[in-house]
C-alpha cells in the first residue's frame, strides 16, 4: 500500500476526535483489572473509587479541551460516519457527567448490599462510551452498533442484583422489550436501505447517480426529501421512530418503564432515567432535523399525538402509584412527553435557528441535576430490599436528616418545575418556544400535565417535611431506613452540589442564556 | 453607582432573602438573638418601603428607583432583572413591607416549634412579596410570586391547623394551575409582541407599533384573566382560599390574604387591561358576572360561617369581588379605585387575621358560638376588632371606604354597568351582617360555659405591648389612608392616568384625572 493510502486513511479516520470514548474504555479496563487483581473486599472497593476519580478527571479534561481548543465548527470523521460539533460535545459532556454520578451513587450502594463492584463500574463506563458514540453518528450502521453496545451493557446492569427476584424480573423484561425495539428499529433501517439501494424503487423525481452510501444520513436526507410520500420509506421512518420511542419510554411504548425502573438497582434506575432517555432524544433530534427532515409534514401530527399521550399517561399513571421508583419512572415518561414538544418545536423552527435544540439541552441538563439529586437521596436509605421505596419510609426525613431532605425537596421541586429552580426555567423556555411555533395543543397538555404532577411530587415533599401522623396501632417499630448514614461524605458533597447547581441555574443562566 | 434609593429597594428584597438562608442554616443559635435578628430582618424591608414611599417622585414619568441588570441569563428573550416602582406599585410595596413586619413580629412572639425554620420560611415569603411588587420585568414578577408560594405550602403543612396536609396540597395544585395559566398568558404576550424587553414599557411600546389582532389579544387576555383570577380566588375558583386561610398559621394568612393575593389583581391592573384594552372590554361582562358571584354568593357563604377565621376568609374573598368590578369597569377611575381598595383591603384583612389569632390565644377556639363576653375582659381587643370590622364594611374614615366608593362611582359612569352597581351594593349589607354579628357574638353577651371553665385555669388578659404594636401599626395606617387618601391616591392617579388615558376604550366617559381624593389631585 502506498503512502497516499495511509495518509487518506488517517485523514478520514480521526481517532483523536474519539479520545474521550477511548479513554473511558481504557478506564473501564483498568477498573476491571483492579477488581481482578485485588485480594480482599476493601481492595475491591478501590475500583469504585478509581472509577469515580477517573471519570471526574475525564470530565475536567474534556471541558478544558473544549474550552481551550474551542471546537466550535462542525467536522466529520470516519468517512462521514461520525460528526463532531458543539452539540455533540455537549451531549458527550452530558453522558460523562451522568455516568460519573451513577458511579458516585453506586459506590456506597454496592458496598451496603455486598454486590460486585468492579463489573458494575466497568459496565457503566462502557455504556457511557457507547452513548457518547451514539450521539455523534451520521450513519445507520454505526448507529445500530452503538445502540446495541449500550443495550448489551444495560441488560446485565438491570439484573445486577441477582439475589433479588425483582431485579431479575426487570432484567428479563428489559431484555425482551429491548430486543423488540431493536428489531423494529432494524426493520425500519432495512426498509430505508432497501428503497435507498434500489434505484427502481425510488420515486420518479430522484434522478441521476446514487449519491453515496444508502445508509448514511446525508443520502437518506436527499432520498426522503425527494420522496416524502413513498409508502415504504414512510413505514421505514415510522418503524425507526417506534424503536427510539421504546428507548425514551414515550407512550404507547412505555409499558416496560414502571416495572424495569422498579426492579433495577437504584443507580441503574437513575442511569436509565437520565442517560438512556437523553440518548434517545439526542438521536431523535439528529434524525428528525437530519435525514427525516423532508417528512416533517407527515411526522408532526404523529409526534404531536405521541407527545400529548405521553404527557397525559405519565402524569395520570404516576398519581395512582404508591412505590416511589415507579412514580419516578412514570414521571420520567411525562418528562419524555415535554421533551417531545421541544423536538417538535425544533422541527418547526425555520432553517438555522437552533433555539429549540438548546432549550432541549438545557432541559435535559436540569433533568439530570434534579433526577440525580432525588435518586441520590433515595440511595442513602438502607433497606433489605432496595426496590421497596414507599412514601412511609420518607416520613419525617426533614427531622432526621435535614440536608438530605433539603436536597430531595430541591430535586423534586425542580422536577415539578417550581421557580426559582432550574427545572422551571427549562419548562418556561419550552413553553415560550412552543408558543413561538404555535403548538397550542401541546401547550395545553403541558400545563395540565404539570398541574397533575404537582400532586405526586408535592405529595412526596409533604411526606418528607410535614409531621408524620401518629400511628397508634403499631405493633412493632418499623426499621428506620435512615438510621445508617455513616460513610456518605463523598455522596453528601455531590448531592449538595447538585442541589446548589439547580438553584443557581434557576436564578442565573449568565452567558448560557445567549443560546436561547 | 448605586444611589440611596436603589440601595433601599434592593435591600428590601435582599434582606429577607438573606434571612431565609441564615435561619435555614440554623443561625443564630441562641433564642434571644433570634428575636433580635428577626426584628432586623422583618423590620428593614418595612422601613425601606416606608422611606421609598415618602421619597417617591410624583412628577417622574414611568418608574422611579430603577435597578437594571441584563445579564441574568435569559436576556435573549428580553428577560432582565429590572426593579423599580411606579404609582401603582409604590403603595402596594409599602403595604407589603408593613404587613410583612407585623406578620414577622407575630411570628417571632408566637413560639412555634422549630422557630428558626418557621422564620426562614416566612422571610422567604416576604422576599418574594417585596420582589413581586418591585419588579418591572414580568418574568421576575412571576418568579417572585412563586418564591412566596412555596413557603406557603410548607408553612401550612408543618404549622397549620386542622387537616393541614391535605389542604396544603390542594392549595398548591390550585395555585400552580392559576400560575401556569397566567404564565402561559405572559409568555404568549412576550412571543406575540416580540418586544426587545419583557417589561411593561417595552411591551406597551411594541403593542403601540404593531397592535395584536383581535383574536390573539382576546385569547391572551382570557388566559391572563382566568390565570390571575384563580390566584385571586375569582368566583368559581375560590374554594381553595377559605380552606387554606383557615388552616394556615396567622402570619401566613396575613401575608397571603393581605399581600400575595393582590398579585393577580396587580397583574390585571398593571399589565393586562392597559396593554389589551379592547380585549378587556370584550371580557368585561364575564369578569363582572363572576365578580358579582364573589360579592353575593361568597358573601352569603360568609354570613353562614360560625367560625370566626372562616368568616374572615370568606369575607376577604368577597371583597376581592369589588376589586374585580373596578377592574372590569375598564376605566381609569375603576382601576385606580381597585388599587386603592387593594391597599386598604390588604391592611384590613391582615388586621382581621391578626385579631383572630389574638382571640384564639385567649379562648383556644374560634367557634363564635363558644365565645362570648370577651369585650369585658379585653376591651382593647374589642376596640380593635370593632374598628377592623367597620373598616372591612367600608365605613368612611377607613381606607376601604375610598376604594369601594370609587368603584361604585366608576360602575355608575356607564349605563350598562349600573345593573352591577345595584346588585354589588347589596354586598355592603352582607358584610355588615356578618361583621357586626361576629363582633356581637365574640365580645358582648355572656361568656359561654366552656370559656368560663377555661378562664378559671388561665384568665383572659388584654392586649399586651408586643400584640398591641402590630395591630396599632396596621390600624393606624388604615385610618391614615382613610383620613388623607391623597397620600395614596396621588401616586395611583399619576400612574393610572398614564396608562388608561391614552387607550381608554370608553373614551370621553372616563376622565383621565380621577380618584376619590377630595379634589386635591386636580392639576
Amino acid at each position: 500500500m502506498s503512502m497516499e493510502k495511509y495518509l487518506d486513511f488517517s485523514r478520514a479516520n480521526l481517532w483523536a476526535e474519539l479520545w474521550p470514548e477511548i479513554a473511558l474504555c481504557l478506564g473501564a479496563l483498568i477498573v476491571l483489572g483492579i477488581d481482578l487483581f485485588s485480594k480482599n473486599r476493601n481492595a475491591k472497593q478501590l475500583s469504585g473509587s478509581f472509577a469515580v476519580f477517573f471519570q471526574l478527571v475525564l470530565i475536567a479534561v474534556h471541558l478544558l479541551d473544549y474550552l481551550l481548543i474551542r471546537h466550535t465548527f462542525d467536522r466529520v470523521s470516519f468517512s462521514g460516519m461520525l460528526k463532531h460539533g458543539i452539540q455533540q460535545d455537549l451531549a458527550r459532556t452530558f453522558f460523562l457527567i451522568s455516568g460519573m454520578l451513577v458511579s458516585v451513587l453506586a459506590h456506597r450502594y454496592l458496598r451496603l448490599r455486598k454486590l460486585r463492584t468492579g463489573e458494575f463500574h466497568h459496565l457503566v463506563m462502557l455504556a457511557s462510551a457507547g452513548l457518547m458514540l451514539l450521539c455523534q453518528t451520521q450513519h445507520f450502521v454505526i448507529f445500530f452498533v452503538a445502540l446495541e453496545a449500550v443495550a448489551l451493557c444495560f441488560y446485565p446492569l438491570v439484573a445486577f442484583d441477582r439475589e433479588s427476584t425483582r431485579s431479575l424480573e426487570a432484567g428479563i423484561k428489559y431484555l425482551i422489550f429491548g430486543a423488540l425495539s431493536s428489531t423494529l428499529l432494524l426493520l425500519g433501517i432495512v426498509l430505508l436501505f432497501g428503497v435507498g439501494s434500489n434505484p427502481e424503487y425510488w420515486g420518479a423525481s430522484l434522478s441521476g447517480e446514487p449519491a453515496g452510501d444508502p445508509l448514511s444520513f446525508a443520502f437518506l436526507f436527499d432520498l426522503l426529501s425527494e420522496n416524502p410520500e413513498h409508502p415504504l420509506l414512510r413505514s421505514g421512518v415510522v418503524l425507526v421512530l417506534i424503536g427510539i420511542a421504546f428507548k425514551v419510554g414515550a407512550a404507547p411504548f412505555q409499558i416496560w418503564v414502571p416495572d424495569v425502573y422498579h426492579g433495577s438497582p437504584l443507580p441503574i434506575t437513575a442511569f436509565l432515567a437520565v442517560s438512556s432517555k437523553a440518548a434517545g432524544f439526542f438521536i431523535l433530534l439528529a434524525l428528525l432535523n437530519g435525514p427525516f427532515a423532508g417528512m416533517t409534514d407527515f411526522l408532526l401530527p404523529l409526534l404531536s399525538f405521541v407527545a400529548t399521550l405521553t404527557i397525559f399517561f405519565g402524569n395520570l399513571a404516576a398519581c395512582s402509584q404508591r412505590n416511589l421508583k415507579r412514580i419516578l419512572g412514570l414521571s420520567g415518561v411525562a418528562h419524555a412527553g415535554y421533551l417531545m414538544v421541544a423536538v417538535m418545536a425544533s422541527m418547526l423552527l425555520p432553517g438555522e435557528s437552533d433555539r429549540a435544540v438548546w432549550i432541549l439541552f438545557f432541559y435535559l441538563f436540569t433533568y439530570l441535576l434534579s433526577s440525580y439529586a432525588v435518586f441520590g437521596v433515595m440511595s442513602l436509605a438502607s433497606g433489605d430490599t432496595d426496590s421497596e421505596h414507599e412514601l412511609v419510609d420518607y416520613q419525617d426525613l426533614a427531622n432526621q436528616c435535614p440536608w438530605a431532605a433539603f436536597v430531595l425537596v430541591i430535586g423534586l421541586a425542580s422536577l415539578a418545575g417550581i421557580p426559582p429552580l432550574a427545572g422551571f426555567i427549562g419548562k418556561a423556555l419550552l413553553l415560550s418556544v412552543a408558543f413561538e411555533t404555535k403548538l397550542h395543543l401541546s401547550i395545553v397538555a403541558m400545563v395540565i400535565g404539570v398541574v397533575v404532577s404537582i400532586y405526586y411530587y408535592f405529595g412526596w415533599i409533604r411526606a418528607v417535611c410535614f409531621h408524620p401522623p401518629k400511628n397508634l396501632d403499631e405493633d412493632e417499630p418499623k426499621v428506620n431506613p435512615w438510621s445508617n448514614l455513616a460513610g456518605i461524605g463523598l455522596q453528601k458533597i455531590f448531592l449538595l452540589c447538585l442541589a446548589a447547581t439547580s438553584i443557581v441555574f434557576g436564578l442565573w443562566q449568565g452567558s448560557f442564556g445567549d443560546a436561547f | 453607582m448605586m444611589s440611596f434609593d436603589t440601595f433601599l429597594l434592593l435591600g428590601a428584597i435582599v434582606t429577607p432573602f438573606f434571612g431565609w438562608i441564615l435561619f435555614l442554616c440554623g443561625f443564630p443559635r441562641d433564642d434571644r438573638k433570634i428575636k433580635f435578628v428577626g426584628y432586623l430582618i422583618f423590620g428593614f424591608p418595612c422601613l425601606a418601603a416606608f422611606l421609598l414611599f415618602l421619597r417617591f417622585d410624583l412628577l417622574q414619568e414611568g418608574y422611579c428607583f430603577e435597578v437594571l441588570y441584563d445579564r441574568m441569563g435569559l436576556q435573549k428573550l428580553g428577560i432582565t432583572f429590572h426593579l423599580g416602582l411606579n404609582g401603582i406599585s409604590s403603595p402596594l410595596f409599602a403595604m407589603a413591607g408593613l404587613i410583612g413586619f407585623c406578620a414577622g413580629i407575630t411570628a417571632i412572639h408566637s413560639n412555634p416549634e422549630r422557630l428558626r425554620l418557621y422564620l426562614s420560611m416566612l422571610s422567604l415569603m416576604l422576599a418574594g412579596l417585596m420582589g413581586l411588587f418591585a419588579s418591572v420585568d414580568l418574568f421576575f414578577y412571576y418568579l417572585f410570586h412563586e418564591f412566596a408560594l412555596i413557603p406557603t405550602f410548607l408553612m401550612i403543612g408543618i404549622w397549620g391547623g386542622r387537616n393541614r396536609s391535605g389542604i396544603a396540597l390542594e392549595l398548591t395544585i390550585y395555585l400552580t394551575l392559576g400560575a401556569l395559566v397566567s404564565l402561559g398568558g405572559l409568555i404568549a404576550l412576550n412571543v406575540f409582541l416580540d418586544a426587545p424587553k419583557f417589561d411593561f414599557p417595552s411591551l406597551s411600546e411594541a403593542i403601540g407599533q404593531t397592535p395584536l389582532n383581535g383574536s390573539a389579544a382576546w385569547k391572551i387576555f382570557g388566559l391572563l384573566m382566568f390565570g390571575f383570577g384563580i390566584l385571586v380566588a375569582l368566583f368559581p375558583f375560590h374554594t381553595w382560599a377559605a380552606r387554606g386561610y383557615d388552616a394556615a398559621p396567622a402570619p401566613v394568612s396575613m401575608l397571603h390574604a393581605g399581600v400575595l393575593k393582590k398579585f393577580g389583581l396587580y397583574g390585571l391592573v398593571q399589565i393586562a387591561v392597559p396593554l389589551l384594552p379592547e380585549a378587556a372590554v370584550h371580557w368585561s361582562p364575564w369578569l363582572m358576572w363572576l365578580a358579582l358571584g364573589n360579592v353575593l354568593f361568597v358573601g352569603m357563604v360568609a354570613v353562614a360561617q360560625t367560625n370566626f377565621k372562616s368568616m374572615i376568609s370568606y369575607g376577604s374573598i368577597m371583597h376581592m369581588g369589588y376589586c374585580f368590578l373596578g377592574i372590569g369597569a375598564c376605566s381609569a377611575l375603576g382601576a385606580a379605585s381597585a388599587v386603592m381598595l387593594m391597599c386598604a383591603h390588604g391592611l384590613s384583612v391582615a388586621l382581621m387575621f391578626l385579631l383572630a389569632e389574638f382571640v384564639y390565644r385567649r379562648t383556644d377556639t374560634l367557634e363564635m358560638n363558644e365565645i362570648g363576653g370577651l369585650g369585658g375582659k379585653s376591651p382593647l381587643l374589642a376596640c380593635f376588632c370593632i374598628a377592623a370590622v367597620l373598616a372591612t364594611i367600608g365605613l368612611p374614615g377607613f381606607g376601604n371606604f375610598w376604594g369601594e366608593f370609587g368603584i361604585f362611582l366608576s360602575l355608575g359612569e356607564q349605563i350598562e354597568h349600573r345593573f352591577f352597581l345595584g346588585l354589588s351594593a347589596l354586598g355592603i349589607v352582607l358584610s355588615a351582617i356578618f361583621g357586626l354579628r361576629a363582633v356581637s357574638r365574640l365580645f358582648f353577651g355572656s361568656p359561654s360555659e366552656s370559656l368560663r371553665k377555661r378562664e378559671k385555669k388561665c384568665p383572659v388578659y388584654d392586649l399586651k405591648g408586643k400584640e398591641l404594636f402590630p395591630a396599632a401599626l396596621i390600624l393606624g395606617s388604615l385610618i391614615l389612608i382613610g383620613i388623607c387618601p391623597s397620600l395614596v391616591s396621588d401616586r395611583i392617579d399619576r400612574a393610572v392616568s398614564d396608562r388608561y388615558s391614552s387607550n381608554s376604550p370608553s373614551g370621553s366617559t372616563s376622565k383621565p384625572s380621577c380618584c376619590p381624593s377630595d379634589g386635591d389631585s386636580d392639576r
